[in-house]
């Protein structure tokens, strides 16, 4: 009897290590069909991934910094900005893209067993993998406008591992739902329209604080801004308002993390409960 | 002496949500919520399946349309989740719902076999061992480097079909999966379905409509019919029993286009035999018809091998004289003897003395039956119509 549990408990740890090496292979496969469908029959193929930041970049640049004049006075504003919308549309893909993830894969997952999960995060890595490129880019361009990097710069890859924990975590949820609920694709693209404004990218925090210190507090309780705001003062260590510079509670310093932890705890058990039902609703 | 178990089910049930109102977006799930509906209705796909497979079996899966057993195919793989009871898998299971899953068309023959080989789950290590078997059985060498839109649907069906079985796993699960490719292919898989018959290690699990492949290959196999597991056998009997429910018409009989003015009503043709025989027992049946008016008419049976779509044996009653609104009833038998194994049916024509159709017996109501013979031991010369009569020296 004994004998026959003890048989169980290592039937059962096979098992998670096999699905957990079955996980990455095909994890590993999906991102990189993904990445090499993405620039197929394209002249300039793989060159297009360092292309498109740059010249996005130089179309942010020449609007924002010389028409617009945003940021004058703010010290390397441009690096900040750029840094700022390269987090914020790594954030926007992973989730939007995420979204879809179980729904358009539904043919693929009646068909054949794969880990749910895989195919999200699927999505996320190829944002990651944007992203990577994207912030090398942003690095050189750093470095080009004489930005003197401090080790503090290290710290942008635990920011982006929150912000990617982060991303992943919502892309769950909305996974979920959408499956049950198709109309969520429009109503997130207002959402987060609404928040791609309601967080400090293009326009400095300075100025929200000037009309309402509260307010400033209040946008960086979204992990998002937290992570933003925190990334651009480790890069290019000029003052940037952080939470940590605004705030002194050190309980309400971590609220951005504890709202991100809270989100990503929910989104996990409800991801793994409504799971067991997607084969059956895609 | 019990064999290793590969694949447990218990008690397995299944139900699927069929959504009466469909929730179509989040309004509509309001409004069912805040009226308390529940938007969807159980409907039960499988009740209480039980059944093992042993290691190196080569078990087969049958049943009509919808009664189930592709969803058992599904709860066996793991794609959905049982409601009740369970499934337990010991080793290493890779299955084929539908062939050349995840291919996608912008990719090369190549990219696409480690494509489906991670599905399966196999590392780029492991694809690259099964490789070359895997383009060999295809026989696509020169082409792997194509994308798969280039490729013709045949060639798509034999790469899909070559990565399935050439993946290295304990237990194959495939669903109707036989009927691809052209006739040299055909045998190829026929071989290698031999092969793995034989082999004592590998496990395979097959659904089919095909009794052929049941008898052919399984040496186990259970057969389902409105959700439930009606047996559990040998595959003889699970494919007699097969063909037997499969006589039954499904639907009912509605058709009554006979004309009001007709000569003859109610013609019917009644099997007073079983509706299995062998080669010993006789088939009886009864022919009655109302005539409406003072005629000579006679009664044309004929029996018709459903497989091969040829009359096998045909009979004649007697003309005679019936008088106005009487039954006219006849009973004959026919000797079966000398037919190998077929599916039958009984078709009728009532005539008149000038040879002059006056009604036939309506499709629906043809009954029908199946001869399976006793008496063949090692000939295994079943494919003509008739029984081997061969003077062997």
């Amino acid at each position: 009897m004994n004998n026959y549990q003890e048989n169980d408990i290592l039937l059962v740890m096979k098992k998670i290590r096999e699905k957990y090496r079955y996980s990455t292979i095909l994890l590993r496969e999906l991102v990189r069909t993904d990445f090499k469908l993405r620039y197929e029959d394209s002249a300039l193929g793989m060159l297009w991934s360092a292309l498109k930041p740059l010249m996005l970049f130089t179309v942010m640049y020449v609007v924002f910094v010389h028409f617009l004049k945003m940021g004058n006075g703010i010290p390397h504003y441009p690096v900040s900005l750029l840094l700022g919308i390269v987090l914020w549309t790594f954030f926007a893909e992973t989730t939007g893209m995420g979204m879809r993830a179980i729904v358009e894969n539904g043919g693929l997952l009646r068909k054949i067993k794969i880990p749910k999960s895989v195919v999200v995060v699927s999505r996320a890595m190829s944002a990651l993998i944007n992203l990577g490129i994207n912030l090398l880019v942003v690095l050189v361009f750093a470095v080009l406008s004489g930005v003197q990097f401090r080790w503090t710069a290290l710290l942008l890859v635990p920011l982006v591992v929150e912000l990617f924990i982060f991303a992943l975590a919502v892309a769950f949820l909305l996974a979920a739902l959408y499956v049950k609920f198709r109309d969520l694709a429009h109503i997130w693209e207002v959402i987060m329209q609404a928040l791609f404004y309601a967080t400090p990218i293009i326009y400095p925090l300075s100025m929200v604080i000037n009309m309402s210190p509260l307010a400033a507090k209040a946008l960086l309780f979204n992990p998002v801004a937290q992570v933003i705001q925190d990334a651009r003062s480790a890069v290019t260590y000029a003052p940037t308002d952080t939470i940590w510079s605004l705030v002194n509670n050190p309980l309400i310093q971590i609220a951005p993390l504890l709202i991100a932890a809270a989100i990503t705890t929910v989104s996990i058990l409800y991801f793994r409960k409504a799971s067991r039902r997607f084969t059956e609703l895609v | 002496m019990s064999k290793e178990i590969a694949i447990e089910v218990k008690n397995l049930s299944k139900h699927f949500r069929l959504p009466t109102e469909k929730p179509a977006g989040l309004k509509q799930a309001f409004l069912n919520w805040t009226r308390g509906v529940k938007g969807y209705k159980k409907q039960r796909v499988l009740h209480d399946v039980s059944f093992n497979v042993e290691k190196g079996d080569f078990f087969g899966i049958v049943g009509r349309n919808g009664s189930g057993k592709s969803t058992l195919l599904k709860l066996i793989s793991g794609i959905y989740e049982p409601d009740g009871g369970s499934v337990r898998v010991n080793g290493s299971l890779v299955s084929f719902i539908e062939l050349g899953v995840g291919f996608n068309s912008e990719l090369t023959g190549r990219e696409n076999v480690y494509l489906n080989g991670a599905l399966m789950g196999f590392s780029v290590k492991e694809v690259d061992e099964m490789y070359d078997d895997i383009v060999d059985f295809a026989e696509l060498g020169e082409f792997m480097n194509q994308k798969l839109k280039n490729y013709s649907s045949g060639m798509q069906v034999r790469l899909a079909f070559s990565c399935a079985i050439r993946a290295k796993s304990d237990i194959l699960v495939l669903d109707e999966v036989l009927a691809v490719g052209d006739e040299a292919f055909q045998r190829k898989c026929n071989l290698f379905f031999d092969d793995i018959k034989k082999d004592k290690m590998k496990t395979v699990v097959l659904v089919t409509h095909s009794m052929d492949a049941v008898r052919e290959y399984c040496n186990k196999a259970i057969l389902i019919d409105s959700n439930k597991m009606i047996i559990n056998g040998a595959p003889e009997d699970i494919a007699n029993e097969y063909s037997l429910r499969n006589l039954d018409p499904s639907f009912a009989n509605t058709q009554k286009d006979e004309a009001s003015d007709s000569i003859v009503k109610d013609f019917k043709i009644e099997l007073l035999s079983p509706k299995q025989v062998n080669q010993n027992e006789m088939i009886e049946i009864k022919i009655s018809y109302k005539v409406m008016q003072d005629i000579e008419t006679n009664a044309l049976v004929s029996l018709m091998d459903m497989d091969r779509s040829v009359s096998i044996i045909g009979g004649r009653t007697k003309t005679e004289l019936c008088k106005k609104n009487t039954e006219v009833i006849h009973t004959g038998a026919f000797d079966l003897s000398q037919i190998n194994d077929s599916t039958i049916k009984i078709m009728g024509e009532v005539w008149d003395s000038d040879g002059n159709i006056l009604c036939y017996l309506p499709d629906a109501s043809s009954p029908k039956f199946i001869v399976r013979r006793t008496d063949y031991g090692q000939s295994k010369a079943k494919w003509a119509i008739l029984f081997d009569r061969g003077k062997w020296r």
